[in-house]
C-alpha cells in the first residue's frame, strides 16, 4: 500500500519559508511546524540575514535569497500587518508557489493591491490572510510525532488525522473561513475515525487568496478525498458560489456549516468579512442556498463530523 | 470605525468637494451665533441637524430646517440633551450632545454617490443614481435599472472617462458636467487615500440654476463614512475623530485588552477564541433553546490579564445569568484559559453557573489546573463537547430563571 498521502497543494516534499520567523509567532509555529514533520527550510527577517534561529534554520535578508538558496516551494507569513501585504508580493516575485498569509489586520484597500497584483503570477496561490494555514495531515508514528505530512499555519497538529490512521480508512477534504471552528471540524472528524486529506483555513478578511469554488475545484479532482466539508459564515458570497459550481461539477459529497445565524444585522462579528449587510445577507439565506446546491447542511456546529459520516455512508 | 456628519463634511470639504457652509456647536448659544451668520451670509434657510451615530433622525424630529434665528435656537434648544429614540438606537436612545447648523441649500435635484470595497468583484465600486435622498436599498429593490456600477481598477482606481460616463448618466449638463466629473474623482480618491470601506454621499445635490451658476452648483449634502479599522495606524487624523461617547462602554473596554466584544441581548455570557468558533458558540446556544448575551472572541494571543478583563466585562452584564467558556486552542493555549478563570473566580467570583469546555493546545495541564481548583469554583461543570456544553449551559440557566 502506499503510504505518501494524497493531498492538494502541499505535501511531505513541500520546502517551507517563513517570513518573520524571528517574530514571537513566527518562531513558535516555526518550532511548531518543525515538531510536526514539516520540512522548514528557512526564513526571512530584514536585518538579521546569515544568522540562525532557534531551531538552526537559515535566516535570510530577502525572500529572493532564501529561495535561490533553500529551494522553497513554499512559506508562510507573520509579518505585521503595514508590511504583509508587501511580504505576499515579494514571495510571488521570488517565485515562492503556496504563500500562507497567516498575518491578521492587513488593510483591505492593501489587498485590493495584492490580489490584483498576484495576476501577475499565475505559478503562487495565496492562501489567507488571516487564516490558520494549510495542513496535509502525516502518519501518526507515537506520541505527537508524524510522518509524511505537512503542516504550515498555526492548527494544533495533533488534532488531525491521516486517511491511513483512520479507522474508517476514509478522508474529507476541509474547507474553512475560521480558524478555531476548522479545529472544531477536525477534531468531530478524527473522533468519528474519520481522515483529513487537506485542512484549508482561507481566511475572514473579504479580500484573499484562494476562495470556495477554487479549493472545491482542487479536492472534487484528488481521488483520495472521499467527501467535502465547507465552513462558511455570514458575510459575502463565496460559499454559495461554491455551491453553485459544486452543482455543476462535482459528485462528491459535500457537507457543511455557515456560522452566524444569530448574528445581528450591522454588527462586524470579529472577522472583518462576518458582517451581514442587506436583508438577504444572512446565514439562513446561504444555508437554503446551499441545500438547493445539493450540500447536506448541518444546523448546528456540534454536527459537521456526524454529518461527514453521514456524507460517507458511515452511519 | 464610524464619524459624524460634521465630520464628513470636513473630510469632503478637504478632499475639495463642495459642501454648504455649517458649524458643529455644542451649545445653543453656539446654535444662536452659527445661525445668525449664515443668515446673515444671505441663506434663507438653515438646518439644524442632531449628530449622533443613528439614522432616522428626520422623523425623529432630529433635523429640522428653519426660517430665522429664534427657530434655530428653539429646534437647538429641543435638540441638546434631549434623547433621540429610532429604530437605529439602542432602545433607551441616544442623548446628542452635538448639532450641526448649515446653510439649507435649494435643491433642484438629489442624487446617490457611494464608493465601497466590493468583496465579490475583489476591488473598489462606485454606485450611483439619480434617485438621491431616498433608501438606496428600496431603489436597488424597485428599479434596479437606475443604479449605476462601476468596479475601479484595484491598481489605477477610477479613470477619467469613466467618471465622464458617469456624470452623463446620471444627466448632468452644461458645466454641471465638469463640476460632476471633479466631484467623482475626488470622492474615489478620498475612499481610497483614507482607506474608507465605505464613503456615501446621500444627498448629492444640484441647486437650481442661479446668474453665477446657470448650470447650478454640485454640493453633498450628508455624508456617512466607514472606516477599515485595520488601517488606522496610517490615519491619525481619521483616529483622532473617534467618538468614545458613541460606543457601548463594554465594547470599548473589551478593545482596550484586544477583545473583540459585541453585546447582545441574551442571558448566556459567552467566551471563545476565534470569530468563527465564537459565532458558532451563539448559534448552539439559541439551538439548545438559550439566548447568547455576547459575542466575545478573546483571539489567540490575549494574555491570562486580557482574558480575565473578559470574564469581568461579561459578568458585569446584570442580565447574564450563566456563563459559558468554549475554547479551541491553536495558538491560544488552554491552560492560560485556566489560569484565568481559576484568577476571576478568586478575583470577581462565579455566582452564576459556568460551563467551561477545553479543547486543543495544552489542554490536559488545563484540566489538571481546573481539577484542583474545583472545590473553589462551586458553579463550574466541565462539558466534553460542544453539544454537551450548550445542552449543560442552557439547562443550568433555565433551572435557575
Amino acid at each position: 500500500m502506499l503510504l505518501t498521502p494524497m493531498s492538494i497543494l502541499i505535501d511531505s516534499s513541500t520546502r517551507v519559508l517563513c517570513q518573520g520567523i524571528t517574530g514571537a509567532a513566527g518562531a513558535f509555529h516555526t518550532k511548531g511546524c518543525l515538531e510536526y514533520g514539516t520540512r522548514m527550510v528557512g526564513g526571512t527577517t530584514p536585518g538579521k540575514g546569515g544568522q540562525r534561529d532557534a531551531n538552526g534554520l537559515p535566516i535570510f535578508e530577502t525572500v529572493h535569497e532564501a529561495v535561490k538558496a533553500t529551494g522553497a516551494t513554499a512559506t508562510m507569513i507573520f509579518v505585521p500587518p503595514p508590511f504583509a501585504g508587501d511580504a505576499i508580493i515579494e514571495a510571488a516575485d521570488a517565485g515562492v508557489g503556496v504563500i500562507c498569509a497567516i498575518t491578521e489586520g492587513i488593510p483591505v484597500q492593501d489587498m485590493i493591491r495584492v490580489r490584483a497584483t498576484l495576476d501577475k503570477y499565475p505559478n503562487s496561490t495565496l492562501i489567507g490572510p488571516n487564516c490558520p494555514g494549510v495542513i496535509t495531515p502525516g502518519r501518526k508514528i507515537g506520541q505527537n510525532k508524524y510522518e509524511g505530512g505537512c503542516k504550515i499555519g498555526i492548527m494544533p497538529g495533533y488534532i488531525h488525522m491521516h486517511r491511513v490512521d483512520a479507522p474508517s480508512r476514509k478522508a474529507v477534504g476541509i474547507i474553512s473561513r475560521s480558524g478555531t471552528l476548522t479545529y472544531e471540524a477536525v477534531w468531530q472528524c478524527s473522533a468519528r475515525g474519520i481522515g483529513q486529506t487537506t485542512c484549508v483555513g482561507i481566511g475572514g478578511d473579504p479580500i484573499k487568496g484562494l476562495d470556495f469554488t477554487d479549493l472545491l475545484e482542487l479536492f472534487t479532482a484528488d481521488p483520495d478525498t472521499s467527501a467535502i466539508v465547507m465552513i462558511g459564515e455570514i458575510g459575502g458570497n463565496a460559499e454559495v458560489d461554491g455551491g453553485r459550481w459544486l452543482q455543476q461539477n462535482s459528485k462528491k459529497p459535500v457537507v457543511a456549516f455557515i456560522a452566524g445565524r444569530t448574528a445581528p444585522p450591522g454588527r462586524r462579528m470579529g472577522h472583518a468579512g462576518a458582517i451581514v449587510g442587506g436583508s438577504a445577507d444572512t446565514a439562513q439565506s446561504k444555508i437554503d442556498a446551499l441545500r438547493e446546491c445539493g450540500v447536506l447542511v448541518a444546523e448546528s456546529p456540534a454536527d459537521m463530523g456526524a454529518f461527514a459520516a453521514r456524507a460517507l455512508g458511515l452511519n | 470605525m464610524k464619524i459624524h456628519e460634521f465630520q464628513a463634511r470636513q473630510l469632503l470639504a478637504t478632499a475639495g468637494i463642495a459642501v454648504p457652509p455649517g458649524t458643529m456647536v455644542t451649545s445653543v448659544e453656539e446654535a444662536h451665533t452659527a445661525a445668525r451668520s449664515l443668515f446673515s451670509l444671505g441663506s434663507t434657510q438653515v438646518v439644524v441637524k442632531a449628530q449622533v451615530h443613528a439614522g432616522g433622525r428626520g422623523k425623529a424630529g432630529f433635523v429640522r430646517v428653519v426660517n430665522s434665528i429664534d427657530e434655530a435656537v428653539a429646534a437647538s434648544n429641543f435638540m441638546l440633551g434631549n434623547r433621540m429614540i429610532t429604530p437605529q438606537t439602542p432602545p433607551e436612545g441616544l442623548v446628542v450632545g452635538r448639532l450641526l447648523v448649515a446653510d439649507a441649500v435649494a435643491i433642484a435635484h438629489e442624487y446617490y454617490i457611494a464608493v465601497l470595497v466590493d468583496r465579490a468583484q475583489r476591488t473598489n465600486t462606485l454606485i450611483a443614481s439619480t434617485e438621491g435622498g431616498v433608501e438606496i436599498e428600496a431603489v436597488a429593490e424597485s428599479r434596479p435599472d437606475a443604479i449605476i456600477r462601476v468596479p475601479l481598477d484595484p491598481i489605477l482606481g477610477l479613470q477619467p472617462f469613466q467618471a465622464r460616463s458617469v456624470a452623463l448618466a446620471l444627466g448632468f449638463k452644461g458645466k454641471a458636467i465638469a463640476q460632476a466629473v471633479s466631484m467623482v474623482t475626488k470622492l474615489c480618491a478620498l475612499q481610497r487615500s483614507s482607506d474608507a470601506s465605505l464613503v456615501e454621499v446621500n444627498p448629492l445635490v444640484l441647486t437650481p440654476p442661479t446668474a453665477t451658476h446657470p448650470d447650478g452648483q454640485v454640493m453633498a449634502i450628508d455624508a456617512k463614512f466607514a472606516f477599515d479599522d485595520n488601517a488606522l495606524f496610517r490615519h491619525a487624523d481619521i483616529e483622532a475623530m473617534h467618538d468614545p461617547a458613541e460606543e457601548n462602554p463594554a465594547e470599548l473596554r473589551a478593545q482596550a485588552f484586544g477583545l473583540s466584544y459585541v453585546a447582545l441581548d441574551g442571558n448566556i455570557g459567552c467566551l471563545v477564541n476565534g470569530a468563527g468558533l465564537a459565532m458558532s458558540t451563539m448559534d448552539i446556544i439559541k439551538l439548545h433553546g438559550g439566548e447568547p448575551a455576547n459575542f466575545l472572541d478573546v483571539g489567540g494571543s490575549a494574555t491570562e490579564e486580557a482574558v480575565t478583563e473578559a470574564f469581568r466585562i461579561i459578568l458585569s452584564d446584570g442580565r447574564v445569568q450563566g456563563v459559558l467558556v468554549n475554547i479551541f486552542g491553536g495558538i491560544m493555549q488552554c491552560d492560560r484559559i485556566a489560569r484565568a478563570i481559576v484568577g476571576a473566580a478568586q478575583t470577581i467570583g462565579f455566582r452564576v453557573p459556568l460551563v467551561v469546555r477545553l479543547e486543543g493546545t495544552n489542554v490536559e495541564e488545563a484540566r489538571r489546573i481546573l481539577d484542583a481548583a474545583r472545590v473553589n469554583i462551586p458553579t463550574m461543570q466541565s462539558a466534553t463537547d460542544l453539544d454537551d456544553a450548550a445542552a449543560k449551559i442552557v439547562s443550568s440557566v433555565c433551572a435557575n430563571a
